[in-house]
C-alpha cells in the first residue's frame, strides 16, 4: 500500500531497508531496484476506495466466508428475516457452489447482486467494486458479502469490508482452525454453524474449536448457532446491530469533525 | 489457486516497474514471503514460469526468500518464533502476542539490465548529444 509509511516494513525484511536509496549497482552490470512493494496492493487499494463508499453511507459491510456448504446463504437467509423489518439489507452473492443463491437472498424480499466469477476460487475488491455499484447504497444499513466457498484463498484478499465473518459447520470438525490458520486469523468473529446436528455429531467439540482460535493468537468471539433451527441466532443480530451502531458513532464523529472545521 | 492472480498482480508491478527504470530486461525479482500470507511459494513459482513468457522478464529467476514466523508477547513483551498455527508465546506461552513478521507477501526487489543511452550511441553522435546538453 504504501511505499512512503514504512508499513511494509517488518521485522523479517528490515535488512533490506537500505539507507543509500532505490538503486544500486552490482558487480556483473546488473542494477538492483529495491522495491518492497505488496504484491496486492492493487486490490488493497481498489478495497479501501470500496470501504470509502460503505463508510460515505453508513453502511456495515460484512464479509462472510466458509468452506463450500457451510451454511453461508442459509445463515443469510435467517438474518434477513430476523431484522429485514428492523433495517435495509443488501447482498452481494459470489458463491459459485449453488447457482441460485441470489435468488434464494432475493425470495426474502432484499436486493442480491450476483457476481459471475467464472472459475475465480475468490472475490477481489475489483468484483466487489462493480457489484457495489449496482446497489443503491444510500438506502442500505448492511451489505453482506458472501465469498466464494473456500477456506484458502478468500482471506489474501481485502473487500473493503468492515469485518470478516468465518463460518465453521459442525460437520467439518473442531480442528479447522489449526489447519487453515490464515483464514481464521483473518476471521474478526468466527460463527460455528449448523449446531443442531451437535448432539449427533458428538466429536466437535466448541471448546477445541475455540481453543485452537487462540493458539492463532485471535481474541476473536465465537458464537454458536444454527440457521436452520435459529438457536443461537440473538447473538449473532446482536453483534451485528453492535459493529452497525459503532460505525454510525465513527461517521458521526466524522461528519460533526468535518463540520466543525 | 490465488497464485495466479497474485502472479498475474506481480508481473503487473515487474513490467511496471521496468518500464519506470527504462530497463532493457529484467534478470532477477526477489519476492519474501510469509507463511501466514497464504501464498503457496512453489504454485506462485510455477505461474511465475507460465506468466513471464514473453514479457520483459521472461528470462527472469524468480528468489523467493521465506520469512519467519515471529512473534511479541504482550505479556511478557519478548519476541520468539513460532509455527504458523501455534502463535504461542515462546517464554511464557501466553496466547495474546502480535505478528511481527510471518505474514509478508511483498515484492522486495529487481535486478534490470539497462544499457545506458551513453553506451548504445554512436561516438559522434554521443558527443552532438554532449553538446545539445551544454547549448
Ligand atoms: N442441519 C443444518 N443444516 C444446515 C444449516 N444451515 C445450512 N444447512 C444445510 O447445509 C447445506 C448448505 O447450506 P448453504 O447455506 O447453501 O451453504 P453455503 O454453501 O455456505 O452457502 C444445505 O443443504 C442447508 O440446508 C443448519 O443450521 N443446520
Ligand atoms: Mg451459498
Ligand atoms: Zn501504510
Ligand atoms: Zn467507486
Ligand atoms: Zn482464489
Ligand atoms: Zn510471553
Amino acid at each position: 500500500m504504501c511505499d512512503t509509511c514504512g508499513c511494509n516494513v517488518t521485522h523479517g525484511n528490515a535488512h533490506l531497508v537500505q539507507p543509500g536509496g532505490r538503486l544500486s549497482k552490482t558487480a556483473d552490470g546488473r542494477e538492483a531496484v529495491n522495491v518492497l512493494h505488496g504484491l496486492l496492493d492493487a486490490n488493497d487499494h481498489t478495497a479501501a476506495h470500496n470501504r470509502e463508499h460503505f463508510n460515505k453511507h453508513g453502511v456495515l459491510a460484512i464479509n462472510l466466508m466458509s468452506s463450500p456448504g457451510a451454511g453461508k446463504t442459509s445463515l443469510l437467509e435467517a438474518t434477513i428475516d430476523a431484522l429485514k423489518d428492523e433495517l435495509s439489507i443488501a447482498v452481494i452473492e459470489g458463491d459459485l457452489e449453488t447457482e441460485n443463491d441470489a435468488s434464494r437472498i432475493r425470495a426474502h424480499g432484499v436486493p442480491a447482486i450476483q457476481i459471475t466469477t467464472g472459475s475465480a476460487c475468490h472475490l477481489d475488491a475489483h468484483m466487489v467494486h462493480d457489484a457495489l455499484h449496482m446497489l443503491e447504497l444510500q438506502k442500505l444499513d448492511i451489505v453482506f458479502i458472501e465469498n466464494v466457498g473456500n477456506l484458502v484463498c478468500p482471506a489474501s484478499f481485502d473487500l473493503g469490508q468492515h469485518s470478516n465473518v468465518t463460518l465453521l459447520s459442525v460437520p467439518e470438525g473442531d480442528d479447522k482452525p489449526a489447519k487453515y490458520p490464515v483464514m481464521f486469523r483473518a476471521a474478526d468473529l468466527v460463527l460455528l454453524s449448523k449446531c443442531d446436528l451437535l448432539p449427533v455429531l458428538d466429536d466437535f467439540n466448541p471448546d477445541n474449536a475455540r481453543r485452537y482460535l487462540r493458539e492463532l493468537a485471535s481474541s476473536a468471539p465465537v458464537f454458536e448457532l444454527s440457521a436452520k433451527s435459529t438457536a443461537g441466532m440473538d447473538d449473532w443480530i446482536h453483534w451485528l446491530l453492535a459493529e452497525l451502531s459503532s460505525l454510525e458513532h465513527q461517521s458521526g464523529r466524522l461528519a460533526a469533525a468535518t463540520e466543525s472545521a | 489457486m490465488h497464485e495466479l492472480a497474485v502472479c498475474q498482480a506481480l508481473m503487473e508491478q515487474v513490467e511496471s516497474i521496468a518500464l519506470e527504470e527504462q530497463a532493457d530486461s529484467v534478470v532477477a525479482v526477489h519476492l519474501g514471503i510469509g507463511p501466514l500470507s497464504g501464498v503457496e511459494p512453489r504454485l506462485l513459482e510455477q505461474a511465475f514460469f507460465i506468466a513471464r513468457a514473453g514479457s520483459i522478464a521472461a528470462e527472469a529467476e524468480l528468489v523467493i526468500e521465506n520469512l519467519p514466523v515471529r512473534i511479541s508477547c504482550d505479556q511478557c513483551g519478548q519476541t520468539s518464533d513460532a509455527l504458523p498455527a501455534r502463535l504461542l508465546c515462546g517464554v511464557c506461552g501466553n496466547w495474546r502476542t502480535k505478528l511481527v513478521s510471518g505474514d509478508e507477501l511483498q515484492l522486495q526487489h529487481m535486478e534490470l539490465v539497462r544499457q545506458t543511452a551513453d553506451e548504445l550511441a554512436e561516438p559522434e553522435a554521443d558527443i552532438q548529444q554532449q553538446h545539445e546538453r551544454v547549448n
